[in-house]
């Protein structure tokens, strides 16, 4: 037991640590645009399918899921409002990335412990680049750039499913139902939404490329690595979640 | 000695002394030493896990050693700052066990790689050039514009051997050159390593298993036993050694 919790603190030291590397090398020179563009590319496209697709369902389920309550109550004009609400300010940021966690964060890290079991993360080296630099900070900054992207994404897919039930159900028109929606949602909504979108993208990044670069035992490594990423990047969804709620109720009094 | 190849014996371009390796309470190398010469073959053997990719990733600066001196073109490599060993390591090439191909890019994106930060040294020369006469060396022109999966076991090392050759090395550590590899491809490989040899007067570690490719590559064979170079000779004379470790290797 004592050893596991050492083991646990020393992992979550080591992630810290590798965090402040990236931003210490973050702004330094050489600057990979190119491998950067290529992985904003990939992590973007390689999550829009899955991200549109869950995001329309669960407009969708959300939003059948809460008319029957608030019809008892004769509220169905406050459907779109509220679901508005709870899809931007929580369900689309956190859904977002944890697929993002699922679908990056453990191809990352395979990737990664691919790479250092074959040998090419020394290649690099030896060929003269910084494989932090080259690897870590692309991909790291790729998330932090994407993750926001695909929540803005996300929460718009959501909003025309759940449109969609309320025009089916409740003949109201998809001009009216965004019009309900933002009679209650408000610009300064989307600002700790997309800034914690930002933290998630750090987060699922860091991680990722933190177990690929510290994978061991070598092809057994790889399916461990992306395992743990997942693992310990969603529980880290969470987490920051809390906390970005919390300072979040501090400045806008939720 | 080989034909066409010229040995400078006044010219020590890798020089190790009382070299010391411990990974925690393993100690890998336990006082090596080894002289290379310009344009001298070297092929260590040994035993698995006796510390010879150990020995190669210390003089190329993978690895930091504990004790010992180590000097590569005269420069001592434990002392030297990351930038001046990104320097030398454009003089040194690596040519790794598995190829070391990156998987995501084409040969000939595979063979830009280490120019992206030393092109300096090889200004002036088209890097399409350099490319493609790297790749004729190896004899894979036609293979320019293939992913590494599309290519057999023995084209990824000639590939590899290429991206090495692209930064006109002076000295060449290969690892394992012919490993996995059937007995007439490895046979090329090793021939190929001669090859170079002569053409471009380089000198070269060979760490192998293979004794057709020590046979092949060597102008000096050296043992690694217990963390030391226990013996050193040619092929022919280790060939008939009576001791029982060295016959152990050729038996």
């Amino acid at each position: 037991m004592l050893d596991r919790m050492k083991i646990y603190f020393f992992e979550t030291g080591q992630i810290s640590l590798f965090g402040w590397r990236f931003l210490k090398e973050f702004l330094l020179p050489p600057y990979e645009l190119k491998e950067l563009l290529r992985q904003c590319y990939l992590i973007g496209n390689k999550s829009l399918g899955l991200v549109g697709a869950t995001g329309f369902i669960m407009g969708i389920v959300l939003t059948l899921q809460t008319r029957p309550t608030l019809v008892e109550f004769g509220a169905e004009s406050w459907i779109p409002s509220m679901v508005g609400i709870a899809i931007v300010r929580e369900i689309g940021p956190v859904l977002t990335a944890l697929i993002c966690a699922g679908k990056i964060g453990s191809g990352i890290g395979a990737e990664l412990a691919s790479m250092k079991v074959t040998e090419q993360i020394d290649a690099m080296e030896v060929s003269g680049t910084n494989p932090f630099k080259y690897l870590v900070i692309t991909r790291v900054t790729a998330c932090i750039i994407m993750l926001p992207v695909l929540v803005v994404f996300s929460d718009i897919i959501s909003l025309s499913g759940s449109a969609l039930v309320e025009f089916l159900k409740g003949k109201v028109t998809f001009q009216l139902y965004i019009s309900n929606v933002f009679t209650y949602l408000q610009f300064s909504d989307l600002i700790p939404s997309i800034t914690k979108a930002f933290f998630f993208g750090f987060a699922i990044g860091i991680v990722g490329c933190y177990k690929g670069f510290t994978s061991k035992k070598g092809t057994e490594g790889v399916g461990r690595t992306a395992n743990s990423a997942v693992v310990i990047s969603s529980m880290l969804v969470f987490v920051l979640d809390f906390i970005a709620v919390l300072i979040t109720d501090i400045f806008y009094d939720l | 000695m080989k034909p066409g190849v010229t040995i400078d014996f006044n010219n020590p371009v890798i020089e190790i002394e009382d070299l010391w390796k411990s990974f925690g309470s393993n100690h890998v190398l336990k006082g090596f030493n080894l002289t290379l010469h310009q344009g001298e073959n070297i092929a260590v053997m040994g035993k698995s896990g006796s510390g010879k990719s150990v020995l190669i990733k210390c003089i190329i600066g993978l690895l930091t050693i504990d004790k010992g001196k180590l000097s590569v073109l005269g420069k001592a490599v434990p002392e030297i700052n990351h930038k001046e060993l990104d320097e030398l390591r454009t003089d040194v090439g690596f040519q790794f066990q598995g190829s070391a191909l990156y998987d995501s890019m084409t040969v000939r994106e595979n063979l830009e790689f280490p120019l992206r930060r030393h092109r300096e040294k090889l200004k002036g020369i088209p890097v399409n050039d350099l490319v493609m006469e790297s790749l004729e060396n190896v004899g894979l022109a036609h293979a320019v514009d293939m992913m590494p999966e599309e290519l057999s076991g023995g084209m990824k090392k000639r590939v590899a051997l290429a991206r090495t050759l692209i930064m006109r090395p002076k000295i060449i550590l290969y690892d394992e050159p012919t490993s996995g590899l059937d007995p007439v491809t490895g046979k090329e490989i090793s021939l190929l390593i001669n090859e170079i040899q002569e053409r471009f007067q380089t000198a070269a570690i060979v760490i192998t298993h293979d004794l057709g490719c020590a046979k092949i590559t060597s102008d000096r064979m050296i043992i690694l036993h217990d963390g030391i170079n226990y013996t050193e000779s040619t092929y022919s004379e280790l060939n008939q050694s009576t001791d029982e470790p060295v016959k152990a290797f050729f038996t």
